[in-house]
């Protein structure tokens, strides 16, 4: 359905996730919401429930604790969802990648329960939100790939 | 010709398309009040057609049958509802007696699938939610039938044809003091009903997830947003037709409704947009208390004739 795609390109719902981060992405996804970016110009929402949506906001390094959620998260969610990995700590475990209790990074966690999901990284401790509002077009354009697949 | 006059116009595909806008301009007046630039005009239909392709998942502890029906009934409702306005606006000799009960039953229906389907989904937070939707529901029902009774009170019928004649003749209801009190009270009961900010406890984003729609998704949670853009459409149509003269399409008259439309909409936006959320027992207090004696107040003024 080409118009629902295309739609979705211009309507994407996030859910915050948490994954024990510093805070300080949060921070900045939350600076991403302020009026100052106002990315609901481009239709994204910040949604309280992961049925809603459309993408899922990773931040942090995954601990034990954190894992079983987010994949659990994820599965709850409605497809096609895309997962950012926002943040260094989401892409490696940034200085935190030796600690005892890190789980592996977004990315595997994510991939151990569904490995064609779709994962768009955002780098930077913290990432600028102008580099969020990047990425988020960048997965856009990776949406275009999946319509091609539709057709 | 009734389902043509339930599917195109004024109904489904009409009322959509006006709700569906109407949605649009709530948000961007919200966005130019937080200074931002706001959401582009296709914005809402884009998340409706988004919806569409969405999965649907069911809950393992939600009652299927129940669950996937509340959405589609509280759609047919709303369009039924907004239809019936629409109908009775374009020619009054429809008008059936009690006409203004049977509206007045089916716009309950969306707020009862509301319930009933956060209920079914079997999530904790989806029946806190589904608890607090009950209680506005009665808290701002009282105020609300007793503001409308006023008007019933003068015209002597219940009948919307009787209504929107009683005011070709005697002028709007709204030009006097009995009429502006509970034209006040119906506003703010039909914030409660729309579930806008103020009275918004049972969605809560912050605290309850999305309270009353969070085990929603795909198809089913458009047909909610849908149900309640129409809602949004109803509610100030059925505000002017009672309060303000009803639906004129001779000369300017158009213009003129579409003018009232506008402002009631941005009341209610602005209403939303400066006021922070009440508790649920506060919301409850200012119903059963302020509100109802403003419309006792307003009942006491028409029966001498003001
Ligand atoms: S990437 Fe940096 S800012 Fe973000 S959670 Fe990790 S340490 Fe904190």
């Amino acid at each position: 359905m080409p118009l629902g795609l295309n739609s979705l390109k211009k309507s994407i719902w996030v859910y915050h996730m948490a994954c024990s981060p510093c805070n300080n992405c949060d921070i900045e996804i939350l600076d991403l919401l302020t009026p100052r970016f106002d990315v609901e110009r481009f239709g994204v929402v910040l949604v309280g429930s992961v049925r809603h949506a459309d993408a899922l906001l990773c931040t942090g390094m995954v601990n034990r604790q954190i894992k079983p959620r987010l994949q659990e998260a994820y599965l709850q969610a409605s497809k096609p969802c895309i997962v950012f990995a926002i943040g260094s700590c989401a892409i490696n475990g940034n200085i935190f990648r030796k600690s005892y209790n890190m789980a592996g990074p977004v990315d595997r966690a994510i991939k151990e329960v569904d490995p064609n999901a779709i994962i768009v990284y955002v780098p930077g401790c913290p990432p600028k939100p102008e580099a969020m509002i990047s990425s988020v077009v960048k997965a856009i354009g990776f949406l275009d790939t999946l319509k091609a697949k539709a057709k | 010709m009734s389902i043509f006059y339930y599917l195109i116009f004024p109904g489904f595909l009409f009322i959509s398309i006006v709700g569906l806008l109407t949605a649009w301009f709530d948000r961007k007046i919200t966005a130019r009040i937080q200074w931002r630039k706001g959401p582009p005009i296709p914005q809402n239909f884009r998340d409706i057609f988004k919806l569409m392709i969405k999965e649907v998942v069911i809950p393992d502890t939600a009652n299927p049958t129940i669950f996937l029906l509340a959405p589609a009934i509280a759609l047919a409702t709303a369009i039924l509802a907004a239809t019936m306005l629409g109908v009775v606006n374009m020619s009054y000799e429809v008008s059936f007696i009690g006409d203004f009960i049977v509206f007045w039953y089916i716009l309950t229906i969306p707020s009862i699938m509301i319930i009933l389907g956060a209920s079914a989904s079997g999530n904790p937070m989806s029946s806190v939610g589904a608890s607090r939707e009950i209680n506005q529901l009665f808290a701002y029902e009282l105020p609300l039938v007793i503001a409308i009774s006023t008007v019933l009170f003068k015209v002597g019928s219940i009948g919307f044809g009787d209504i929107l004649g009683y005011q070709a003749i005697n002028g709007p209801f709204l030009y006097s003091i009995s009429g502006v009190i509970s034209f006040i009270v119906v506003l703010l009961c039909i914030q409660a009903k729309l579930g806008l900010v103020p009275f918004d406890a049972p969605e809560a984003e912050t605290e309850l997830g999305a309270g009353i729609f969070m085990e929603y998704s795909g198809v089913a949670l458009g047909a909610f947003k849908l149900t309640k853009a129409i809602l949004l459409y109803t509610t100030p149509i059925f505000l002017i037709t009672i309060f303000w003269g009803g639906i004129k399409v001779s000369g300017f008259g158009i213009l003129w409704v579409i003018l009232k439309y506008i402002l009631i909409v941005l009341l209610l936006t602005l209403i939303r947009n400066t006021n922070p959320r009440l508790r649920i027992d506060q919301s409850i207090r200012f119903f059963w208390g302020t509100m109802t004696m403003l419309s006792i107040v307003a009942f006491i003024l028409t029966m001498f004739g003001l």
